[in-house]
């Protein structure tokens, strides 16, 4: 059956539930309601308010208090209920969170997802379209996934809620009904850490992950007919840790590489990407490292601002065509 | 009442009574404990801030004592005494202070941020007021699996003001979680004063607002702080909610070891050593007859083997291979992202 990525999100979480008396959601209005984005619908129902918690507006209680039910053993799922009010959670995340197993010298670990709708071109302006991943992706302790694919939603899930160290994922919003695929049945996970290479080309490569991924295919495809170049995109994602293996891989089969990220281009990862091949890959380049991201500055709300701000199909495809006349 | 027999032969049983000993002991071993943390930083030793708890040892002793085995323990950053109540090896507790191998964090983190959960102790980080909502989290744990188990959580006045404690507290009020909010109100916020940190007396009536009770009780008085704590707990563990207890005390020394406090006045910390906690039990115990002088002897030659023994453990202990900081990120799983690759 076709499914949603929303709707694979959904499934992961009634399937872990079932799986596994010790997973809990916890969130602002995730029971009752379903979700703002209805990603919970039914749990309530399926499981009882003992796992279904609709917390007050409290983001830190929401980690601090999936903090102190993991380590004692549970599996908690925390959301907040759009990526942006992260930021509110921060310190129990990357403090509180990400130095617990090492503050308690390895005798502690500390399983719990904090799920994050991120992401811009939904028309939800500065504080409903944020992509934060790289505030986490250099703190040691976290892992951090972005899945661009409905498969990639519900088996990064199951694999985040089996993992026994905290996970941030990061679910693109514009991505919940916007695109569908044929799930199989039956119990699937897909592995933390491994990236995945979505279509195969020698002439250049882009690196990308969640929401501008299906730009870069698009892109891709324009260059295949018009320019006649054949595009290989590797999928990240995960962001913490980099599948480093896989981006060198790629960077040295092609000799070109266009890195490609909703979040804004200073000190997002594609920074660290850029970084990783240029170190250890540097022999195989045919051109710079480019990066098409976000501009510099706050997610405009007005139609053309944030058309101006954010990476589309037509500016991977220019930023292609530059990077091939190397 | 005032003689050696009465006690052991009153209504009482011998098990109150051997209980009752066992919190004096506890709380001389704390402050010899203390005391001897000082000295080790004066001699270079320990280093990294030292935080005393000297002062205000009757409010970890009488809170932690009425505790089952299970409960949850969040202390803060003064609170050495949490860890030798719950029965913390003491000569691990020095090798944590000497950042050792042996110690509770293997020399990752230094003091108490190190916790130890065998013996269910949280180890809190520098955010003051942080582990409250960890607290509520283990406290919901217990209410969902419908565990006979509390949840307690130490602040400071000072953590009263972060918005991590109201969210904490808020949402214990709404789910009536069986959490135990324990504020050691010792007056100083580093150097700031009460006055300038909250426009009310005490920090207990915060509780009404959240919709449970708020107690107040002198922090230095042991035998206060253990009845209020024996009562609070029990309800608490039978279902009851939340409750808050609120001690005043004094903290000695300086908010750390590097700080002379020359903030306070010394009139006010005379006051406050008047009102030591130790002297205060000694005086009731000699009133229910007990042999004070033989039994703090006893107890400050025994306090006086184990800071030995725990100082040779520690001095003796490796420190942590270099390499070490790169271990303990992440629990083993499919995946170790220090590995940098694939599993």
């Amino acid at each position: 059956m076709e499914v949603t990525y929303l709707a694979a999100i959904n499934q992961a979480l009634h399937e872990e539930m079932r799986r596994d008396e010790n997973v809990f959601v916890m969130g602002e209005d995730v029971a009752e309601l379903g979700g703002a984005f209805k990603v919970t619908d039914g749990l309530l129902a399926a499981f009882g308010a003992d796992r279904v918690i609709d917390t007050p507006i409290a983001e830190a209680l929401i980690v601090g208090a999936g903090v102190g039910a993991a380590i004692l053993g549970m599996r908690p799922v925390v959301e907040m209920q759009f990526g942006d009010f992260i930021s509110c959670a921060f310190d129990q995340i990357v403090n509180t969170a990400a130095t617990l197993r090492y503050r308690h010298g390895g005798r502690a670990s500390c399983p719990i997802v904090i799920r994050a709708p991120s992401g811009a071109g939904v028309h939800g302006a500065l504080f409903h379209s944020q992509n934060p991943e790289a505030w986490f992706t250099r703190v040691p302790g976290l892992k951090v996934v972005a899945p661009a694919t409905a498969y990639d939603a519900k088996g990064l899930l199951k694999s985040a809620i089996r993992d026994g160290n905290p996970v941030v994922y990061f679910e693109h919003k514009r991505l919940y009904r916007s695109i569908r695929e044929n799930l199989p049945d039956g119990d699937f996970t897909v592995p933390i850490g491994v990236a995945e290479v979505r279509q195969a080309g020698r002439d250049l490569s882009i690196i990308t992950y969640g929401g501008t991924l299906h730009q870069c295919l698009d892109a891709a495809r324009i260059v295949a007919k018009e320019d006649g170049l054949a595009v290989e995109v590797l999928d990240l994602r995960t962001l913490l840790p980099l599948d480093r293996e896989a981006i060198l891989a790629t960077a040295r089969k092609t000799g070109k590489v266009l890195v490609v990220h909703e979040d804004r281009l200073t000190g997002g990862i594609g920074g660290e990407v850029a970084a990783i091949i240029a170190e250890h890959a540097f022999e195989s380049l045919d051109g710079p490292v480019r990066r098409v991201a976000a501009l510099d500055t706050h997610n405009g709300f007005s139609p053309p601002l944030e058309e101006f701000i954010l990476p589309n199909a037509n500016k991977i495809v220019d930023a292609i065509r530059g990077l091939a006349a190397y | 009442m005032a003689h050696a027999q009465t006690a052991a032969a009153s209504s009482e049983t011998g098990a109150r009574v051997e209980y009752e000993l066992q919190l004096y002991y506890w709380m001389k071993l704390i402050r010899a404990f203390e005391e001897r943390v000082s000295r080790l930083h004066r001699q270079n030793k320990i280093l990294g801030g030292v935080y005393s708890g000297a002062g205000q040892e009757a409010v970890v002793t009488g809170v932690c004592a009425p505790l089952r085995p299970g409960d949850f323990v969040a202390p803060l950053h003064r609170d050495l005494g949490v860890f030798l109540v719950r029965g913390v090896e003491p000569g691990r507790l020095m090798a944590q202070l000497m950042g050792k191998e042996t110690g509770l964090s293997r020399g990752k983190d230094s003091f108490l941020h190190g916790g130890d959960l065998e013996h269910v102790i949280f180890g809190s980080t520098s955010m003051l007021g942080s582990s409250l909502p960890v607290a509520a989290g283990a406290a919901l744990k217990f209410q969902i699996k419908k565990e006979a188990q509390v949840a307690v959580a130490f602040f400071g006045e000072g953590a009263s003001s972060r918005g991590d404690v109201h969210e904490a507290m808020n949402f214990a009020g709404v789910r009536k979680l069986p959490v135990v909010f324990v504020c050691e109100n010792n007056r100083y916020a580093y150097s700031t004063p009460l006055e300038k940190q909250m426009a009310i007396e005490n920090v207990a009536d915060r509780a009404a607002a959240y919709g449970f009770k708020g107690h107040v009780v002198s922090g230095n008085d042991l035998l206060a702080v253990v009845q209020l704590a024996e009562r609070v707990i029990r309800r608490v563990r039978e279902g009851g909610g939340p409750e808050l207890i609120e001690c005043k005390t004094y903290r000695y020394r300086g908010h750390s070891e590097h700080d002379a406090a020359l903030y306070r006045d010394q009139e006010e910390l005379l006051e406050w050593q008047s009102r030591d906690p130790i002297p205060q039990y000694e005086l009731y115990l000699e009133k229910k007859g007990h042999d004070l002088k033989r039994i703090r002897a006893e107890i400050d030659e025994r306090t006086r083997a184990i800071l030995q023994q725990a100082v040779e453990f520690a001095e003796q202990s490796p420190a942590p291979a270099p390499e070490e900081a790169l271990e303990d990120l992440y629990a083993p799983g499919p995946m170790n992202p220090a590995s940098n690759g694939r599993s």
